[in-house]
């Protein structure tokens, strides 16, 4: 007998002594944000709106590639988003190739102040109106990152709570602890060359593997996603625009 | 005037005293003519004026019935003659048009001639009266009998909404130069709201008072007095602020959110001895919402919202990003976010906008990220500044970087790519790139100043 059958005859035995106190409302699953990388969308199902995820990794790993995927596909669906950068290492350039329009993305440059970026990130949370907002602490060494306090955490999932806005931080060490509803450990595996090393060669990208750290629980639908801890992917990104 | 016109479009500028409001169908709204005058009275009341309302079928008499009856006059139509035959016939000269000189001449050949209330002008024979004091006299007795027919002159009002305030006393503190200006900012929009306008421009104007020493001012006369007793001079000058909105405003309280932040943000350099405030009206903003359209922040949110994060990490550090039309690295510019250039309707993300990665260029559907190849383009982290580093090379080629929070070994490497630019300028740039990998497993892309032959870090690949 599965558990959600069990769980079906316990409420119907209870409620005929209980009536309709166990009759609680099952939170309704929360609407979900594409990537716009099928591979990552297939191991996350999407980032949750409402909530926070967290997307973790060490340099090079694809983490800010990840993020400007995201941007684009959340700006091109309309969306105003808000970028806010604790290193000042957003780079519109590139962000632009990706497909990010630059005129919906509010960019926040915090300049190596992680104390700035978090009064920004509440500020812009309590405005509400934002379909995304991007907490970039990648640049920010982990040691610092984890000073963080965890009140600052639970302030944040509290300010995006019933919200449609979609609140992601980029760190490279996990540091919300339970105030996130979705990690995201992304991995570099290794980069791409093509052409002949030591004269005509180019790098043509990177293989970086996505896995999901923390279950997200009931709005994953696929029975196979469920029952898995972790998922491997690899995606290979795209290299730079340099041309032979 | 911004109270009659809470009751009536139509007002009139009577006289500096006067004023007149077309009553016509306000019925519905106010209810009769007496509870709409008094109610008129209450406001002015609490607006610290006292008023007389006279109300009659034209508005010389009413004017007339105000001046002449005091408190709550109304007088039916047809009635005029006889209740207002016993009020002094000098009411006709207190708002006449014509110059001081003539009706003070008209006043005193009707006092001369024993004419003393308005009864009695009224009863005097028109072609006489005609024949004496000309085509003056015929009007004045028509106005006696309160049978003017004039239409009323409808007050437009000048564009432009001006108030100001002389403090008593200088004053210092930002808490209460908010104070202050939350005062005539809530006069300025009383008057827009008035009018149904909005405002897309607020100009502050701050006279400020600034110590100076006697040898600073030049004064050489009281040099030995002030430097004696140790007297400052006082000097003003004038602080102007211009605070331009990308939609018309009608949030009083928005408005002074955004001009306290930029008070803390750029503080007056002295104490605040008066204040002019200005603003620009406009038609307010009509706007439907629609069920399809993507969320937004609200645009009067927006702009208080975007003065705290400058008052937080500086004006030019909010804002989006503006790429620039040339071949320089990392060239951009910030500019103001607006949600009216952001935002587009549904219906324009069908657009194609071609994409580059690495691929080649291909025209993309935003609608089809969710299912278009895993390919995307590998991003890159910039450091600002570029972090300076040390370079092992062998014959110019890279082979351990030491950098602050970059250290490593080359393992694999692109480049050189040689770029060059705005060399007729001084702040032209000429330097060899390249791409590399660490032993720490990270991407970088480094280059060499071909001018200084340093190398810096320029950032990562992630």
């Amino acid at each position: 007998m599965g558990p959600a059958s069990l769980k079906t005859e316990l409420q119907s035995a209870l409620s005929a002594r209980f009536g309709s106190y166990l009759n609680f409302q099952e939170k309704p699953a929360p609407e979900l944000l594409f990537t716009g990388i099928p591979e990552v969308d297939a191991v996350a199902g999407g980032l949750p709106r409402g909530c926070l995820t967290e997307i973790f990794g060490p340099p090079s790993s694809g983490r800010t590639s990840l993020l400007d995927s995201i941007l684009a596909a959340a700006t091109a669906a309309g969306e105003i988003c808000a970028l806010v950068d604790a290193g000042d290492s957003f780079d519109p350039e590139t962000a632009a190739a990706a497909g990010v329009s630059l005129e919906q993305l509010l960019w926040v440059r915090c300049g190596a102040r992680p104390a700035s970026a978090l009064k920004a990130t509440d500020l812009l949370l309590q405005g509400g109106g934002f379909g995304m907002v991007v907490l970039d602490l990648g640049d920010i060494p982990p040691q610092q990152a984890r000073r963080i306090p965890l009140t600052s955490w639970f302030r944040f999932r509290r300010g995006v709570e019933h919200k449609l806005t979609c609140l992601v931080a980029m760190e490279q060490e996990p540091c919300a602890k339970s105030c996130a509803s979705l990690v995201l450990e992304m991995r570099r595996q290794r980069e791409c060359w093509s052409g002949a090393a030591g004269c005509s060669q180019l790098l043509d990208g990177a293989i970086v593997q996505a896995a999901r750290r923390k279950p997200a629980g009931r709005y994953l639908t696929t029975k196979a996603q469920r029952h898995q801890e972790s998922f491997l992917v690899s995606s290979c990104l795209g290299g730079s625009t340099r041309t032979a | 005037m911004n109270l009659a016109f809470t009751f009536s479009p139509r007002v009139e500028d009577t006289a500096r005293d006067a004023v007149t409001l077309d009553i016509d169908g306000l019925e519905r709204l106010f209810g009769p003519p007496p509870a709409l005058a008094e109610r008129i009275v209450r406001l002015a009341s609490e607006a610290g004026l006292r008023a007389a309302i006279g109300v009659a079928s034209n508005p010389d008499a009413a004017v007339c019935a105000a001046r002449g009856l005091g408190g709550i006059a109304v007088i039916p139509a047809g009635q005029e003659a006889r209740l207002l035959a016993a009020l002094p016939v000098s009411l006709l000269f207190a708002s006449s048009a014509d110059s001081r000189q003539a009706s003070a001449d008209l006043e005193e050949t009707l006092r001369l001639w024993g004419i003393r209330t308005l009864g009695e002008l009224a009863a005097l024979p028109e072609a006489a009266l005609s024949a004496r004091i000309g085509q003056e006299g015929p009007r004045l007795q028509k106005l006696a009998r309160g049978a003017g027919c004039r239409p009323l002159m409808a007050f437009s009002p000048v564009p432009g909404f001006e108030h100001s305030l002389e403090l008593e006393y200088p004053v210092a503190l930002l808490e209460a130069l908010v104070f202050v200006l939350s005062r005539l900012l809530h006069e300025l929009w009383a008057g827009l709201e008035a009018r149904a306008l909005a405002t897309d421009e607020l100009r502050l104007r701050l006279t400020i008072e600034t110590e100076m020493r006697s040898a600073e001012c030049g004064v050489r006369s009281e040099e030995s007095l002030h430097s004696a007793f140790r007297i400052p001079h006082s000097a003003f000058q004038t602080d102007e602020r211009t605070f331009r909105l990308p939609f018309p405003l009608r949030d009083h309280r928005a408005g002074l959110k955004l001009m306290q932040l930029e008070l803390e943000q750029r503080p007056p350099k002295g104490a605040v001895t008066a204040l002019w405030l200005a603003a620009h009206p406009v038609e307010p903003r009509v706007l439907q919402d629609g069920l399809f359209i993507p969320l937004a922040p609200a645009p009067d949110k927006l702009e208080v919202l975007l003065a705290r994060i400058a008052n937080l990490v500086g004006q030019e550090n909010v804002g989006s990003a503006e790429l620039l039309d040339t071949r320089r690295p990392g060239a951009f510019r910030m500019k103001k976010f607006t949600i009216g250039s952001a935002f587009q309707v549904p219906g324009s993300r069908l657009r194609p906008r071609k994409v580059a990665n690495g691929l080649g260029t291909w025209n993309l559907e935003p609608e089809a990220f969710a299912v278009r190849s895993a390919t995307t383009l590998l991003a890159f982290r910039a450091f600002r500044p570029p972090l300076a580093a040390q370079v092992q090379a062998r014959q110019g080629r890279p082979e351990r970087i030491t950098a602050r929070g970059v250290k490593g070994n080359v393992v694999s490497l692109a480049g050189a790519w040689r770029t060059s630019g705005d060399w007729w300028k001084s702040d032209g740039w000429d330097r060899d790139e390249w791409d590399v990998a660490l032993s720490d497993g990270a991407l970088y892309r480094i280059y060499c100043d071909r001018a200084t032959r340093a190398w810096f870090v320029e950032g990562s690949y992630d």
